[in-house]
């Protein structure tokens, strides 16, 4: 069936056909949106090809949502992705722990950001049940705060991040032969040595996209950021920013710059884990499942 | 092996089932906490409501206008399940069978969806969406789920494509079948377990989408999720009880499917592409 020979001389294919109405959907809603916005934002309400980016980065209350995004989605990855790196190598194995774990991390993923934040309200609320242990085996006695602040939104960062992170780096981490491991064992490692020896180098391209992922979609943080943060000061991050230009202001324009720049960052991260990723052993992700 | 070290791994050991211990049981007493106050008369600052009550979930009902709330999203998700089955099926196909001139650029086309969050890219789409008055619309909200929804059935039907055997299709081409029956008559067969997990995937995962659905609905197009922001968000003005009355709502809705959907697929399905064989997806 593959096409080994030119495929000029071969005649056309029909069945290629069928990715077409594929493509064309993406080109349409999501390639199309993507550009206009990109022109969108070189063409401001008022002012030179650049004003949006010039009103960006010397406004008061905008140019810092980068910062503030950065200090919430960088600690957040790093928690996640540490935590669900050694926790995943424990369950490597296939057993009915495993299936139990999984299944209990997959719930808080698809209940979803929203629910999660009206849950931590009131429980991680000053009056809920944490807050009411704490205080009645006098383990903390101060006020306890830590919704509407910096402290809640990296808390419903990790409760959603953190299934994420380890789901990901177990389906990394059982797609790695464990024939390797076992050799390893035969020649006298200990699963310390096989973590460090076979896994880490195998896994380091899964962690690096693991690492990505993770923090490009902590560093969109909407729904958290706005319901358990406080939105007009320590948590208001980019993506408010955007939403506020566009949907508060009616400014497309500006609105589409911030996504603009929002992308770039979220870019630039991108490539320098990748870039980082390539110190480490480089190879398939998979060696074939055992 | 030392004692010392051995004693460091029991601790470490300790150390991370403590964590996931931790992790889980918060999560657990996070759910039981709005599932607490929404059967409560009133609650506050006791471990326990004074009474209980089930009008709430009536309150609930009527005041966020649940009934209508739920047959857009379930209008919305069906109608994406089903475009995003009939786009993605016969993309994956190709892709999986395939070899052709910008193979490569496409898969990634394909793949950027997934790559990028959803606020990102969703705030350009809304601005192209108002332009066509799309957006507002129970259209556009179905456009936009779209985007990152077929994109996932292409990953998901791939590794089911690849193991069908070509000589089956190549049998029946010799017997004359045009490419439409060779679907109808022996790929939707063979991928029905496929095509399956791929549409209780999309399913769950729209269900849950809150910021694409946020960005482009308008006030009679909400699914359940974006109103339970907004009941969230305006939560001064309701009682709390009747907004967690809403997210159990919400909750029973997402975990009903969800379990459904576990029958068929592995976890890790839902946030990744599962490169092991089809048939290990119990």
């Amino acid at each position: 069936m593959a096409a080994s020979a030119p495929l000029a001389r071969e005649p056309f294919d029909k069945s290629l056909l069928l990715v077409a109405p594929g493509a064309l959907f993406m080109l349409l809603l999501f390639v199309y949106p993507f550009l206009y916005g990109l022109w969108l934002s070189f063409t401001p309400k008022e002012g030179g090809a650049l004003a949006n980016y010039a009103h960006f980065f010397t406004t008061d209350n905008l140019w810092p949502t980068i910062w503030t995004t950065l200090k919430l989605a960088l600690p957040a990855t790093l928690i996640n992705v540490g935590l669900a790196l050694p926790i995943a190598f424990k369950m490597r194995l296939k057993t009915p722990y495993q299936r139990i774990v999984t299944t209990i991390l997959v719930v808080p993923i698809t209940l979803g950001t929203v629910l999660i934040a009206e849950g931590m309200l009131i429980y991680f609320g000053p009056k809920g049940w944490l807050a009411q242990f704490l205080q009645f085996f006098h383990l903390y006695d101060g006020p306890i705060r830590l919704t509407h602040n910096f402290t809640g939104v990296l808390i419903s960062l990790v409760v959603s991040g953190f299934p994420f992170a380890f789901l990901l780096i177990l389906s990394y981490i059982t797609g790695i032969d464990p024939g390797l491991a076992r050799a390893a064992a035969t020649l006298g490692a200990d699963p310390k040595a096989q973590f460090r020896q076979i896994y880490l180098p195998l896994l380091a391209p899964g962690l690096a996209m693991c690492f990505c992922l993770a923090f490009v979609q902590a560093f969109s943080v909407f729904p958290s950021a706005v319901l358990l943060g406080s939105p007009a000061g320590p948590t208001r991050v980019i993506s408010i920013a955007a939403y506020e230009a566009a949907f508060e202001q009616y400014d497309y324009s500006l609105a589409s710059a911030i996504a603009m720049i929002m992308g770039g960052v979220q870019l630039l991260i991108v490539v320098a884990v990748l870039g980082l990723r390539n110190l480490f052993y480089r190879g398939p992700v998979v060696g074939g499942k055992g | 092996m030392t004692a010392k070290s051995d004693l460091i791994d029991r601790a470490w050991r300790g150390f991370l089932l403590g964590l996931m211990t931790l992790f889980v049981v918060n999560i657990g007493l996070m759910i039981a906490a709005v599932a607490t106050s929404s059967f409560a008369r009133r609650w506050l600052g006791t471990w326990l409501p004074e009474g209980w009550t089930t009008t709430w979930y009536t309150a609930a009902w009527k005041e966020f206008q649940l009934g209508s709330v739920l047959f857009v999203t379930v209008e919305v998700v069906l109608a994406v399940v089903l475009l995003s089955l009939l786009i993605g099926v016969p993309a994956a196909y190709t892709l999986a069978r395939r070899n052709f001139v910008g193979k490569r650029a496409l898969m990634l086309l394909f793949l950027l969806p997934l790559m990028v969050p959803p606020i990102t890219y969703g705030i350009p789409l809304a601005t192209v969406l108002y332009q066509f008055h799309l957006a507002g619309t129970i259209y556009g909200v179905i456009l936009a789920n779209l985007i990152p929804a077929a994109p996932f059935v292409i990953l998901v039907m791939t590794p089911f494509i690849e193991q069908i055997d070509p000589n089956l299709e190549s049998a029946a081409r010799v017997f004359g079948a045009r490419t439409a029956s060779v679907f109808r008559h022996v790929l939707v067969p063979l991928l029905a377990p496929g095509i399956l997990a791929a549409s209780l995937l999309v399913l769950v995962r729209t269900i849950a989408m809150f910021e694409l659905t946020f960005l482009t609905a308008g006030s009679d197009s909400q699914t359940l999720v974006v109103a339970l922001y907004y009941a969230v968000f305006a939560a001064g003005v309701r009682a709390p009880q009747s907004v967690d009355a809403m997210a159990m709502i919400y909750m029973g809705v997402t975990l009903v499917w969800l379990l459904i959907a576990l029958r068929f697929v592995n976890p890790t399905q839902l946030v990744s592409r599962v490169k092991e064989h089809p048939q290990g997806a119990v």
